[in-house]
C-alpha cells in the first residue's frame, strides 16, 4: 500500500480527500496511473497530457523530490508515502 | 433586458451583469488563481451556455462550461482539449474558443497554444486536434511572439460552415475553403518589418483579425505594426491605418451588426507600448478604415498607459451595439452607445485578459 498526499487545492478534484490509498507500488508512474484510474481531473491537474509532471508540480517521495530520484521513475517501495505539492510559482 | 459581461482575468473570471449595461453587478472570481484566456458566450438554441479557458500555472489548462450563466461549471473528466500522443505535444493554453455559427449548432473551434485548432461537437465539452492545420508543412517555421504561439483568432464563415479564417503569433492568417480539409497562408499585403523579406507568404505577426457584420468576404487584421482590412475574405490585405495614429495595437473588434464599422485601441510603437499620446480613446471607422475618429467621452482624460490586449475587447449583441474593453491595470469601461460614450463597468480587477459580453 502507498498513501498519496493532496495539497489543498486539489482535494476537490479526489471527493473532498487529502490522503488516498494506491494498490500499486514499483515505480511513481504506476502510482500516479492508479490515481488516474480513479480521478482523471486529479491526475490532469499533475501530468500533462504526455505524461510529465507538470512544470510547477512537485512531487516527494518519502521527503525526497523526484525529479532528483529518478523523477516518474522513482521507486516507491510499500508503504511509502507519495506527497505532492504546489511549487512557488506565479505572481 | 440583462447584458452578461464575462471578463477573463489573470487571476480569474468575473462576470459584471446590468440590466442597462450603465449600472453593472460584478461576481467572482471564477477559477480563481487562473488565467482566463478565453471566454465565450454561446446563445445558439438551447442555450445560452459560457465556455471558459482557464490556466492554472501550477495544474495546467482545461475549458468548463455553464449553462446557468455561471452559476455552476461543468469540467470533463477527461480533458476538453488535449493534444494526442503521437504528437509528442502538451497544451499551453486555450487562447480562443469561439461557437461556430447556427447551422452547425453543436460546433466549437477552439484556439490554442502551440498554434493549433482544435474542433468540439458537443457544444464545447470535448475537443478533437484539426489534423491539417496542424500538419500543415508550414509549422515548424510558425515562431512564437512574447505571449506564446498561438492561434488567437478563430472567424468561421457566417454562411458557408466550410470556410473559416484563424490567424497565429506568429505565422499570420490561414485559410480553409473545404471544413478544415487543407489550409492556405492568407498574408498577402500584411508587412512583417521583423524579417528580412518584409513581405513573406507566412510569418507575419498579425495580433488579431475580425469579420465584418454585413460583409463576410470582409475582414480587418490588426497586426505587430499595420492595421488592414481584406475585401477577399482574408486572401489579400491593403492597408486601412492612415487615420490612425498609430498603426501598432492588439484588439481589431467589427460591429456586431453595421458593415464597415469597426474598433481599434492603437497603443504609440511595438517599442512604446503606451496608448498614443498617453490618452485613453478607442478609434472607430465607419467606412471600413478610410477613416476613423477618436472616442473619448466617459473615458480618463489624464496620462494613461495601460494597454489593451487582443482579446480584451469586444462589442455584444444589441442595437445599438454596446462596446467594452478591459485594460492590463484591471479596469473594465462600457459603452452602451457604440462608443459614442463609456462608463466604468469595474476597477482594479487583475489583468484584463480578454472579455465578451451579450444579452442574455
Amino acid at each position: 500500500m502507498v498513501t498519496v498526499l493532496l495539497p489543498g487545492p486539489l482535494r476537490s478534484e479526489a471527493g473532498g480527500e487529502s490522503r488516498l490509498t494506491v494498490a500499486a507500488g514499483g515505480t511513481l508512474r504506476a502510482v500516479l496511473d492508479e490515481v488516474a484510474a480513479t480521478w482523471p481531473r486529479l491526475a490532469r491537474r499533475i501530468r500533462d497530457e504526455r505524461g510529465d509532471l507538470r512544470r510547477y508540480v512537485n512531487v516527494y517521495v518519502d521527503g525526497e523530490d523526484c525529479r532528483h530520484t529518478g523523477a516518474l521513475d522513482t521507486p516507491v517501495p510499500d508503504n511509502a508515502e507519495v506527497q505532492i505539492l504546489p511549487s512557488v510559482a506565479g505572481g | 433586458m440583462t447584458t452578461l459581461l464575462a471578463i477573463g482575468t489573470g487571476k480569474g473570471l468575473f462576470l459584471a451583469t446590468s440590466p442597462d449595461r450603465r449600472d453593472w453587478a460584478v461576481s467572482g472570481p471564477h477559477f480563481p488563481m487562473t488565467g482566463v484566456y478565453a471566454v465565450a458566450v454561446d446563445k445558439r438554441p438551447g442555450r445560452p451556455r459560457l465556455l471558459a479557458g482557464m490556466t492554472s500555472s501550477h495544474f495546467g489548462p482545461s475549458v468548463a462550461t455553464s449553462d446557468d450563466l455561471g452559476g455552476s461549471w461543468q469540467e470533463p473528466e477527461t480533458a476538453p482539449v488535449a493534444f494526442p500522443e503521437d504528437t509528442g505535444t502538451s497544451l499551453g493554453r486555450v487562447w480562443q474558443l469561439t461557437p461556430a455559427g447556427p447551422d452547425q449548432p453543436d460546433v466549437v473551434w477552439a484556439g490554442a497554444e502551440p498554434s493549433a485548432l482544435f474542433r468540439s461537437d458537443d457544444g464545447g465539452r470535448s475537443f478533437s486536434l484539426v489534423r491539417a492545420l496542424w500538419d500543415h508543412p508550414h509549422r515548424e517555421r510558425w515562431g512564437a511572439g512574447f505571449g506564446g504561439q498561438a492561434v488567437h483568432s478563430v472567424l468561421p464563415h457566417p454562411r458557408d460552415p466550410g470556410r473559416m479564417a484563424v490567424a497565429m503569433s506568429t505565422g499570420g492568417v490561414y485559410r480553409t475553403e473545404d471544413a478544415g480539409a487543407t489550409w492556405a497562408p492568407g498574408n498577402t499585403g500584411i508587412r512583417a518589418y521583423f524579417l528580412p523579406d518584409e513581405w513573406p507568404e507566412f510569418g507575419q505577426c498579425v495580433h488579431k483579425i475580425a469579420r465584418d457584420a454585413g460583409d463576410p468576404q470582409r475582414l480587418y487584421a490588426q497586426n505587430h505594426h499595420g492595421v488592414y482590412r481584406s475585401d477577399d475574405d482574408g486572401r489579400t490585405w491593403t492597408s486601412i491605418a492612415a487615420g490612425l495614429p498609430s498603426d501598432f495595437g492588439f484588439p481589431i473588434v467589427a460591429h456586431p451588426s453595421r458593415p464597415g464599422t469597426v474598433y481599434a485601441f492603437p497603443l504609440t510603437a511595438d517599442g512604446e507600448r503606451f496608448p498614443t499620446d498617453r490618452r485613453c480613446r478607442v478609434y472607430r471607422s465607419a467606412d471600413a478604415g478610410g477613416s476613423w475618429e477618436p472616442l473619448t467621452a466617459g473615458l480618463p482624460d489624464g496620462p494613461f498607459y495601460p494597454s489593451v490586449l487582443r482579446d480584451a475587447m469586444c462589442a455584444d449583441d444589441h442595437d445599438p451595439a454596446g462596446v467594452y474593453f478591459g485594460t492590463r491595470s484591471g479596469e473594465v469601461y462600457a459603452s452602451a452607445d457604440e462608443g459614442d460614450s463609456w462608463s466604468l463597468v469595474a476597477a482594479h480587477l487583475p489583468d484584463v485578459l480578454c472579455v465578451r459580453a451579450a444579452e442574455v
